[in-house]
């Protein structure tokens, strides 16, 4: 028997390290390498050319178009010279800093409320809170800050109002939906079914036509509602249906225990609500919630058809300048980019929640 | 001894308001009221409103001459149609746009989302990378986007580019060859008697499966007949088919299919945005099947066209139907955005109805009830297709 140790060999070269990683990751069935050859060319033949267009070609100190279209590269040029037009649209030059700060406020807004530190019961009033400032810095006229008309507004801060208003005012209104739809009254149930099968059958471009064409119609003669309040009107009657459903799902995961356990205490209809049921069903839904938030701050953009100056719209107003032609490219990449920015961190947000909140219901 | 228990009489009704039947008549007959009375208020002022800048109401404008015209229709229209063939017109384009959409952006959602889960970490990569863009930004956003692209950076027709023979891409569309010739008719009439072929050959061949245990290739002998009937119904019977291929003649193509650049950028946005929400879908179908279902599969020895096939598929497909349904309903509705780029479907017809005529809620009406029709098709069938699928528990 042989006792003597030998010194522990190392394993063979083609199985530790990055030779390995490849061979199991990019080449370990035929088909995985030929499609393995076949992407890393489309690469090659892509992101190099991409590359020197986006960076490396591109122009940034061009005073004017003919100079930037000599370049071969994207025209940066473009976007330092129209980025005030497309950030903030016709809001006076000289107080621009308002809508900036208005910006600033909403998305802490949005920030603080992903936070769970402020998930306590003065959200809904911070928010309240936070919007009327909102409100305050973009119309001005208090404080000693000069008036601007809300037709002047546009842009970033336009995009994020309609999307933090809508959502603000359509959360009660869907929770309301919600029970509505839930409830044991007919008449009640009746009214809500059809409103929320009704509003999720149609595209937001027939509700956003609706509002601003028949509205006026709806209201007495010499009544006149603005066009920016038109179109925050459907949009706030949009989210309520899809949140109504969101919530409801919620309600329906509740166990029928919870409503037996709070009749036998003898509670009400309001009460079992208010300090059993929607604690729980809220908790549930918040990952939908947060996709609804994403969807509708996306939607916004389709304010631009009925000619409400938001980020899209002032991107392509930016485009319509005569002495700066044909550079759409550059211009929808930006805004592209500020989307981006925006939906894919909540989004990230979101998919870190769902798995937070999942390991909070395991036992 | 025996039972005394009565069996339980209802609860008498007191007209009080502690009786909560009561209360609840109460309540939904104060809800009516309220809603009735908004609805009456609301009725009447639009009443006052029209009959105020002359409008009518009624759908009697459907029947007058529309006198504008359509870029492009499916079915034959001239500016002297009615308002109601215009609708019509764009009725038939939002069915084209939404069908060619949701076919090929199952297609291509269901590669992406295979390639999500795939081994090969390059694959992988870019099918998130692709996923997490396209979600991301608005669909309006990347319509423009490909609309910018199309017009403004492809070539002119003169120097069209030419990826494949008979493909022609330039900034007056996209050009396909297409089938032409009498047998055309003929290759369709093959193509449904092929089908049904197919069908009651699946009977045949699961009966005959139980019946003895011998596996009919099915798979084959469809691939078989749908390759070769059809082209023989329409040599036989037809005068035969030809490729008609698009040829430069001046300014322009003539010939072949055309993608008009609205047509071409709708569909690309439409089909690119929502394959990647699609490919999301799959992949968590995929992923909830259990890890043993596949280990168990691979002890049995089947390939891995069949673990897919029978024992995978069937279980992800029951929790792929229901989000995908709501995808092809969101594929539907985001057509709507054609207005804002210029193809003519419904809603960019209407709209200009409406601006014409000035009835502006006859013109909403026949939008909302067009898509709810759509939407509510889509729903039943797919509805049907789930509870096919659906677990039998008990």
């Amino acid at each position: 028997m042989n006792t003597a140790s030998t010194a522990a060999l190392a394993p063979p070269r083609h199985q530790i390290g990055l030779l390995a990683w490849i061979r199991a990751n990019l080449f370990s069935s035929p088909v995985n390498a030929i499609v393995t050859v076949l992407s890393v060319w489309f690469l090659l033949m892509s992101v190099p050319a991409a590359l020197n267009w986006l960076f490396f070609d591109a122009n940034l100190e061009a005073t004017s178009a003919q100079q930037c279209r000599q370049a071969s590269g994207a025209c940066w040029a473009f976007i330092r010279e129209k980025h005030r037009l497309i950030l903030f649209g016709i809001y006076p030059y000289d107080e621009q800093w308002r809508p900036l700060l208005a910006t600033i406020l909403l998305t802490g807004l949005i920030i603080c409320s992903c936070i769970r530190w402020f998930w306590k019961a003065w959200l809904p009033l911070f928010w309240m809170a936070g919007l009327a400032l909102v409100a305050v810095l973009m119309w001005g006229g208090v404080f000693g800050l000069s008036y601007v008309d809300n037709s002047m507004w546009g842009g970033l801060p336009l995009t994020l109002i309609l999307a933090t208003f809508g959502i603000a005012f359509a959360f009660p209104l869907g929770l309301l939906l919600a029970l509505g739809r839930t409830s044991r009254l007919p008449a009640v149930k009746a009214l809500c079914v059809v409103y929320i099968e009704l509003i999720r059958g149609v595209p937001l471009i027939s509700l956003l036509f609706m509002s601003s064409v028949m509205l006026p119609l709806f209201l007495p003669a010499g009544f006149n509602i603005d066009k920016l309040l038109r179109a925050q009107i459907a949009i706030i009657l949009f989210a309520a249906a899809y949140i109504a459903e969101t919530v409801r799902g919620g309600l329906q995961a509740i166990p029928k225990g919870q409503y037996e356990g709070a009749e036998s205490l003898g509670l009400s209809y309001w009460q079992t609500m208010r300090m059993i049921i929607l604690p729980q069903a809220l908790k549930v839904v918040i990952p939908p919630l947060v996709s609804i938030f994403i969807a509708l701050f996306k939607d916004t953009s389709l304010v631009v058809i009925i000619g409400i100056f938001d980020l899209t719209q002032a991107a392509k107003t930016a485009l319509a300048d005569a002495s700066w032609r044909g550079f759409s490219a550059e211009a929808y990449l930006f805004i592209a980019l500020i989307y981006f920015a925006y939906c894919y961190s909540i989004s990230r947000y979101s998919r870190a929640l769902e798995r937070r909140l999942a390991t909070d219901h395991e036992r | 001894m025996a039972s005394n228990n009565p069996v339980p009489r209802k609860p008498r009704r007191r007209l009080s308001w502690n009786d909560p039947f009561t209360r609840s008549i109460i309540y939904q007959v104060l809800i009516l009221g309220l809603v009735a009375v908004a609805v009456w208020y609301l009725v009447s002022n639009t009443l006052y409103n029209l009959s105020a800048r002359n409008i009518s109401t009624g759908f009697g404008f459907l029947g007058r001459e529309a006198g504008f015209a359509i870029g492009e229709s499916s079915i034959d229209y001239s500016p002297r149609d009615t308002y109601g063939r215009a609708i019509l017109v764009g009725l038939v384009n939002t069915l084209k746009v939404s069908i060619i959409g949701i076919v090929a952006a199952t297609l291509l959602g269901t590669l992406i989302g295979v390639a999500r889960l795939s081994k090969n970490w390059l694959i992988q990569r870019l099918a998130v990378a692709y996923i997490e863009v396209m979600r991301n930004i608005p669909l309006l956003l990347q319509l423009f986007f490909w609309y910018a692209i199309i017009t403004e950076t492809m070539p002119g027709p003169r120097q069209a580019l030419n990826p494949v023979s008979g493909v022609f891409i330039s900034n007056r569309g996209l050009k396909i060859p297409a089938l032409t010739g009498d047998g055309l008719v003929w290759l369709f009439g093959g193509l449904g008697v092929v089908l049904v072929l197919m069908l009651c050959l699946a009977r045949w061949a699961r009966y005959r499966q139980q019946a003895t245990g011998r596996i009919f290739p099915l798979f084959r002998v469809s691939f078989a007949l749908i390759v070769l009937l059809p082209w023989l119904a329409a040599y036989l019977g037809g005068g035969g088919l030809q490729l008609e291929l698009p040829e430069l003649r001046g300014f322009n193509f003539v010939g072949g299919l055309t993608f008009s650049p609205e047509l071409a950028a709708l569909l690309a946005g439409l089909i690119i945005y929502t394959s990647a929400f699609i490919a999301e879908v799959v992949r968590s179908g995929i992923q909830a099947v259990g890890k043993g279902q596949w280990e168990a599969a691979e002890a049995l020895g089947l390939s891995r066209a069949r673990m897919m096939r029978l024992v995978i598929l069937p279980q992800a497909l029951r929790v792929i139907i229901p989000p995908m349904t709501s995808q092809f309903l969101n594929l539907t509705k985001n057509s709507s955005l054609a207005v804002a780029i210029g193809y003519p479907d419904i809603v960019s017809v209407v709209n200009t109805t409406l601006n014409q005529t000035g009835q502006a809620i006859e013109g909403i009406l026949i939008i909302m009830a067009a898509y709810l029709t759509v939407s509510l098709s889509i729903s039943v069938f797919m509805n049907w297709y789930n509870k096919r699928i659906a677990l039998v528990e008990r």
